[in-house]
């Protein structure tokens, strides 16, 4: 209660970051702030790994939208993490065209090698199983999975473990 | 035929309907009746629910009756087999994921799922899969949740972002994981919050002080007016053998919509508060002993006729009702009595003579909505009158300007166009620069009884532009609230905002905090004039005067002094020197024991017949609906016995209409309501105060006997924590800095308080809040205090 110069909740955001949200509101109208969320929060994503409750107050103060906007819009889209989560995302499409051609078996792989079910993550650290819920729009090369954003087609067992050691 | 009507068909009956109209709104106007959850007339269309499905002619599939607008020749079919067929797909759908739980549910009864369901949907569910479980969030003291009840409609979340401006319930998630809530745990702050509950179609969201204590078809339903503040809200009030068990909103456009706040719906709670007085009690040394109403009327009738009329001072309520006003002042005018009044929280009487008939809002509640400019002058609307600042919110969504000059940033939940927040003394600066900027524009000397004040006062460009705001407006209104009925020099502070509004064309008006302070005015329960404004003869002492100059003898009616006078510790003085105190009072709490000799039990609010005048000069009568508990009885009855043992002529009314009726009776037919203020003397400014002054609200479930004792207000987001409240750099100008306790001197008396860093407090001020527990030995507003760091 008592204490100074109580501080604004956007002050947790990085320059880098308000300058983001500043280069999405250019793009709409005044009266239309809202608009900026999904690019605001992404960055946000970016930067963070995830959102916290205290990064979407944040967003919210910096934008001028009520708290709830900014939860709804986050918890609305799988895109968006509101939990600690691994450094790397491995989002395996479990679709119909990659199911058909055996997805089944890579997310089998992923769990035994990770030692965790999809939705969570190591305990180092380190890796995060992503539930996917879209078709990642990449069917001809089923299965796929998409690590830190990058598309990786035609899986086997073996591919999966060479792209993984890969990472540091 | 107006070109903006159309000739519409619903299960074919001709109808006109306003071009623009829903299907819905047409089909309600002519009583056909079509389902519905997510829509309400209030709020905005969502059209989610789908159980207004219609057969609409030529529409290949069934339309949602909320979301259509009417077209010339259009024919509807509202139980055509298409139509019912869509209702009652739509309803097992809705009922997949709802619990079914109506038997341990407090909606039951009165559950529009329920009412549906009977007659839309099918009587035997094919779903036998699982159902899906939501937790429950805490919304605080007066929402209870069982979110697994939701089906999603959405009217909570568009009510906070619609009506109560604060969007704070939300839906998260999506499909099958979408909840309604508020995401993180916390308390709703709206003051109107109760009202998503009548909202809320199924038992998703309930009443949490009432939950689980009444079924709908056991009680017993009585049309009252709310008592807490000076609107008047209608309501109905829910008895079961004698007790309220609930308060509910009944619509009246004019005055509260279907709205009510908060404190008006929940104060009921108060009316078992422990410490109600069930028998005339009196004082014998420390201990109280009962006594019968016979005894009790006797002594008290004795007591006053022992004290010369001098010696007696009457403090009246000013939520008592019009009636027990009206017999309290004609009592004590039998009696010889003058020292009567009612405005306990005043600190400056100077002007009474100039003061209207009462006051009033100056234009109609509705109007308050169309209004292009508005300057409140201490008025903390949305806390004090909730309703008041919802219509005035629709006036800045609709464009309309409103600006503050106040004690403090009370925070409002629409934008202000400007905002000064000043210690009193830079509130008559503030009005008297504006007033210099309008004489300025419109080139007209100052009102000579000004002209000193003005002396002292410069205009600054925020003025101008403030005036500017003001000026030439259709519809622009000047209201003083209770931190300037409160103000030490509300003389000053009067006649310069009435100076200022006949200089813009403003319209000037009140908010006055009580919930019949209008009534007390009529009633003639002050000391300057008797019933229907007319003047005395013999001007008696003021609520202040009354106790800064000590009687021998006071009657209390509906009052504890330590939380409802301007200056409790002048109060606890006064009292305490008295030789005889006599209170009518639903309560005794632990300081009117102390202070009084006599205890006389009265009903409290929903327990009495009587009127309450609002605002607008409204007056609004009630039965009583409760019983009142052991031996307490109306306080009018208990005045008009008093009258008839102290031998006084005309106490032989029977019933509370007669009172009213023997006062509208002095009324003129033709009242004219006028606010405006000619100060009968030259005013001046006081000197510039030096040292700390006091800000003293009274935070909003403070305000009277009843609100005091619910316990449900304690832990609502509105309540306040008695403290000492500074902003940062006053903290450190006092040397405070990251002190935590301090030890606050106001005069003679002292307390010992936390202390509060604030940014809503302006400079050489602290805010302490009036009316609580903590506070009650402190002074009054707008005095110099002292605060020290306590060791
Ligand atoms: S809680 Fe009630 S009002 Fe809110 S969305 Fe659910 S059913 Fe509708
Ligand atoms: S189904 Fe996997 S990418 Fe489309
Ligand atoms: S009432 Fe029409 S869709 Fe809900």
């Amino acid at each position: 209660m008592t204490g100074m110069n109580p501080q604004r909740k956007s002050d947790l955001l990085s320059d880098h970051v308000k300058h983001e949200i500043e280069d999405w509101l250019r793009r709409y109208p005044e009266n239309q702030r809202q608009s900026a969320l999904l690019g605001a929060l992404r960055a946000v994503q970016h930067e963070h790994g995830y959102l916290s409750t205290e990064l979407m107050d944040a967003v919210a103060e910096y934008i001028g939208v009520p708290e709830i906007a900014v939860y709804e819009v986050a918890s609305f889209y799988s895109m968006f993490e509101l939990e600690p989560v691994g450094r790397h995302t491995i989002a395996i499409c479990t679709n119909i065209s990659c199911m058909l051609r055996g997805s089944d078996r890579i997310v089998d792989h992923l769990e035994r090698k990770l030692g965790i079910r999809l939705g969570e993550s190591t305990p180092d650290g380190k890796f995060y199983l992503k539930r996917e819920e879209e078709c990642l729009a990449a069917c001809c090369g089923a299965p796929m999975m998409q690590v830190d954003h990058v598309y990786h087609e035609h899986l086997t067992p073996e591919k999966v473990d060479e792209i993984l050691d890969g990472l540091e | 035929m107006s070109q903006d009507l159309v000739n519409i068909e619903i299960n074919g009956v001709t109808l006109t309907a306003r071009k623009g109209a829903m299907v819905i709104e047409a089909a309600d106007a002519a009583g056909i009746r079509i389902p519905r959850f997510c829509y309400h007339k209030k709020l905005s269309i969502a059209a989610n629910c789908r159980m207004c499905l219609v057969e609409v002619e030529k529409a290949p599939k069934a339309l949602p009756a909320c979301a259509t607008p009417v077209s010339e020749g259009m024919k509807v079919f509202t139980r055509s087999p298409k139509a019912l067929a869509a209702q009652k797909g739509t309803m097992e759908f809705l009922l997949i994921n709802h619990p079914l739980d109506c038997p341990i549910c407090d909606q039951g009864g009165e559950c529009e799922l329920q009412d549906v369901a009977m007659g839309y949907g099918n009587d035997v569910s094919r779903y036998v899969e699982a159902k899906r479980v939501v937790p429950d969030p805490d919304l605080g003291p007066f929402i209870a949740t069982e979110m697994t009840r939701c089906i999603h409609c959405t009217r909570c979340v568009r009510f906070g972002e619609e009506i109560a401006g604060l969007r704070e319930m939300g839906a998260t998630g999506r499909g099958e994981n979408v909840r309604i809530g508020t995401y993180v745990e916390k308390t709703v702050a709206s003051e109107l919050s109760g009202n998503v509950i009548d909202l809320c179609p199924v038992g998703a969201l309930t009443a949490r002080p009432s939950r689980y204590t009444a079924r709908p078809w056991e009680l017993i339903q009585h049309a009252g007016i709310a008592p807490h503040d000076c609107v008047g809200s209608n309501i109905y009030l829910h008895t079961r053998n004698g007790r309220v068990m609930r308060v509910v909103p009944r619509d009246n456009e004019s005055v509260n919509e279907t709205w009510i706040s908060d404190r008006d719906r929940f104060s009921y709670a108060g009316l078992d508060a422990d410490d109600r007085l069930l028998r005339p009690q009196v004082r014998d040394g420390e201990q109280w002993q009962d006594l019968d109403w016979d005894q009790a009327l006797t002594r008290t009738a004795e007591a006053l006729k022992r004290y010369a009329p001098d010696d007696i001072g009457v403090l009246v309520s000013p939520t008592a009702t019009l009636e027990e006003l009206y017999l309290a002042q004609k009592l004590a005018r039998g009696l010889g009595v003058a020292n009567i009044d009612h405005r306990l929280r005043q600190n400056d009487f100077e002007d009474d003579a100039a003061a209207p008939l009462f006051p009033w809002l100056g234009c109609a509640i509705e109007d308050l909505e169309r209004q292009d400019a508005v300057l409140l002058v201490g008025s903390d609307i949305r806390r004090e009158q909730p309703l008041l600042a919802h219509r005035l919110r629709k006036a800045v969504l609709r464009g309309g300007v409103v600006m503050a000059v106040n004690p403090r940033d009370f925070g409002f939940h629409f934008p202000l166009a400007e905002q000064v927040v000043t210690d009193p003394y830079g509130m008559l600066k503030t009005l008297g620069g504006m007033l210099r900027a309008a004489l300025d524009v419109e080139v007209k000397p100052a009102p000579s009884a000004l002209i000193g004040v003005l002396a002292d006062c410069e205009s600054q460009p925020l003025h101008a532009e403030m005036v500017e705001r003001l000026r030439a407006r259709e519809h622009a209104l000047i209201l003083l609230g209770p931190s300037a009925f409160a103000h030490p020099q509300f003389t000053i502070l009067r006649a310069l905002a009435s100076a200022l509004a006949q200089m813009t064309g403003a319209a000037f008006g009140y908010l006055p905090e009580a919930g019949n302070s209008a009534g007390a005015w009529l009633a003639g329960a002050v000391p300057h004039r008797v019933p229907a404004g007319r003047a005395v003869e013999r001007r008696g002492l003021d609520a202040r005067a009354m106790l800064a100059q000590p009687r021998k003898a006071y009657l209390l009616i509906g009052v504890e002094p330590v939380f409802d006078c301007a200056d409790p510790a002048q109060a606890i003085r006064a009292l305490a020197q008295a030789e005889c105190v006599i209170a009518l009072t639903p309560f005794a709490g632990e300081t009117l024991r102390e202070q009084a000799h006599v205890l006389l039990p009265v009903a409290a609010f929903a327990e009495t017949s009587g009127t309450f005048v609002n605002l607008e000069g409204r007056w609004q009568g009630f039965k009583g609906a409760g019983r009142a508990p052991g031996e307490a009885r109306p306080g009018w009855k208990v005045l008009r016995v008093l009258g008839n043992l102290l031998d006084l002529p005309g106490f032989e009314h029977v019933s509370s209409e007669q009172v009213r009726d023997e006062l509208k009776g002095q009324l003129s037919d033709d009242i004219r309501f006028d606010n405006a203020v000619v100060p009968k003397r030259d005013l001046h400014m006081p000197p510039a105060p030096s040292g700390l002054t006091r800000v003293a609200t009274v935070p909003m479930y403070a305000g009277d006997m009843l609100q005091r004792r619910v316990p449900a207000f304690e832990a609502a987001a509105g309540a306040v924590y008695a403290a000492a409240y500074v902003n940062a750099s006053e903290a450190e100008r006092q040397g405070l800095a990251g002190c935590e306790q301090v030890f606050v001197r106001q005069g003679e008396a002292t307390a010992e308080l936390p202390l509060v860093i604030d940014p809503s407090v302006p400079d050489a001020c602290v805010w302490i809040p009036a009316g609580l527990e903590q506070t009650r030995t402190l002074g009054a507003n707008g005095a110099t205090v002292e605060l020290q760091k306590t060791v």
